[in-house]
């Protein structure tokens, strides 16, 4: 009798269990709901220290592999991702600004998907730094390279001496951030053909609270059917990038030299 | 109750269990596409209650100039100037303009912003900001990335810069709420700068817009969008 019971016990237990996920349809997979309410937002990957021993003019890059974790960005034919891209991307333009000597950092290492914030914090911590932020988008001539920064903000742009509001910390910045873009544009050009001469402006809310110079650059695009196409631009879009930064670097230490204050916000400025 | 009766009992215990795991997901299926055909009609009353009217068939015709996408252009936006009969009331100009630019083009290539999208509501505030409510669709069906946003919103706001020189700025809403990006990219948080549109957007910290005034809620209208007066294709001259 005690085993027919335990039977029967078992038996209720499983279709009340069965029961219980037919009236929830929309919940989502246990491993899923304990991924969302347990465990902590993806950190930003534990980066080593830019050296202290070279304090003065720019030497730190932090990149930016857009998306990464659910939110895989643009996606193509045949199965092809962003976030992936971007990745693979990342790490060629990394080998080529640390042969020309500038410590890199990454916003994200792996297939996490730290927030907004958490890349623009990692960004902030750093001084003489600038940061650039990759993308593959959807739309565009196939084959083509396109470097953006913010617009020019409405109204008074705050100091980067002054305190500034988070969400609009790149406006103080902004004047180097263009240099930063127009330099790295006309190297992608001239290596991309069809590629605009000029940078663009563009909302990216990546950009808005990172106080540094700062771009986005965008490759053309996920729609290509064979994916080859983009990795066979990416050491071209490395070698771009480490030339700009190059030529930046002569001008930022210049500015940094006279002083000037869109390149040297006080520490812990940014609110 | 003898053993007979319990191995019964038990069989038909385990029969119903496995019927039920068999029945479950069908009645979850059936369920999820109830769920969805409910969402769906709600979407679309909401459109048929705040759609406006395409064109006003009873005003004059006046020269309209929309912005569409120019693939053979570098991608940039190209203007097409077309007659059509519009309101001389901003807030219903700015409805009928929108509607248009969102019935877009014939040719897709040219289209800025995705066929479902729907303008859900529309207030216009006496300092010249404007409040464009968005459907969904045009966050979830716009493809991805930092062009395609762009140029989606500033097919907007170049659109309503040479159409209704009272709107000033625009705020971006999508399905009745603020949303951080568009589509994961262009910041939403801000207003854009519609008089300045020609050289960039620029987002600027949102103006105190949280409830328009009751007389620039748009009254209900007609429900069924009409179709442009005129056939939308070619691009006509550049910007």
């Amino acid at each position: 009798m005690l085993h027919f019971v335990r039977s029967l016990s078992l038996l209720l237990l499983t279709a009340g269990l069965l029961l219980a996920g037919a009236m929830h349809p929309q919940a989502s997979p246990p491993s899923q709901q304990s991924a969302q309410t347990l465990v902590p937002p993806a950190a930003v990957p534990q980066q080593s220290s830019p050296p202290r021993q070279e304090p003065s003019g720019l030497n730190v890059v932090v990149l930016d592999p857009a998306h990464g974790g659910t939110d895989t960005g643009a996606r193509g034919a045949g199965g092809i991702r962003e976030s992936n891209l971007v990745l693979a991307l990342t790490g060629q333009v990394r080998a080529a600004l640390e042969k020309q000597g500038f410590t890199v950092l990454q916003t994200r290492k792996g297939d996490d998907g730290p927030s907004l914030d958490d890349r623009a914090s990692l960004a902030n911590a750093q001084r003489n730094a600038i940061f650039i932020s990759l993308h593959v988008g959807s739309t565009g001539l196939p084959g083509t390279v396109r470097v953006y920064t913010l617009p020019a903000p409405q109204g008074t742009p705050p100091l980067a001496g002054a305190l500034l509001p988070w969400e609009r910390a790149q406006a103080a910045f902004l004047v180097m951030s263009r240099k930063l873009a127009d330099l790295a544009q006309v190297q992608l050009s001239m290596r991309f053909k069809g590629s605009p001469a000029n940078a663009s402006a563009a909302a990216v809310r990546q950009l808005n609270s990172v106080a540094l110079p700062a771009i986005a650059i965008e490759l053309s695009n996920v729609s290509v059917q064979d994916p080859a196409l983009l990795e066979r631009m990416m050491p071209g879009v490395a070698d771009g990038v480490a030339e700009a930064v190059g030529s930046f670097k002569q001008v930022y230490d210049a500015e940094l030299a006279h002083g000037a204050p869109a390149i040297q916000p006080a520490q812990g400025s940014v609110r | 109750m003898s053993r007979r009766w319990r191995n019964r009992l038990l069989g038909l215990l385990v029969v119903a269990v496995v019927a039920g795991a068999i029945y479950i997901p069908v009645l979850r299926e059936r369920i999820r596409r109830a769920a969805r055909l409910q969402s769906q009609s709600i979407e679309q009353a909401r459109r048929e209650l705040s759609q406006p009217l395409g064109a006003a068939p009873g005003e004059p015709k006046v020269k309209t100039i929309l912005f569409w996408a120019s693939p053979e252009e570098d991608w940039e936006l190209t203007s097409v100037t077309v007659e059509l009969p519009l309101s001389r009331d901003p807030l219903v100009r700015s409805k009928q303009i929108l509607n248009i630019l969102l019935a877009g083009p014939v040719d897709a290539e040219l289209r800025t912003l995705p066929p479902d999208a729907a303008l859900l509501e529309f207030y216009l505030l006496p300092n010249g900001t404007a409040v464009a409510g968005l459907s969904e669709s045009l966050a979830t069906s716009l493809p991805s990335g930092i062009m395609s946003e762009k140029l989606a919103v500033d097919s907007i706001l170049r659109t309503l810069e040479a159409n209704v020189p009272e709107v000033q700025q625009l705020k971006i809403l999508i399905n009745g709420q603020e949303s951080e990006t568009l589509a994961g990219h262009l910041d939403l948080t801000g207003t854009f700068a519609v008089r300045a549109s020609a050289a960039v957007a620029a987002p600027a910290a949102p103006p105190a817009v949280s409830a328009p005034p009751a007389s620039a809620a748009p009254a209900p209208q007609k429900l069924t969008a009409e179709p442009p007066a005129v056939k939308l294709s070619a691009p006509a001259k550049k910007p």
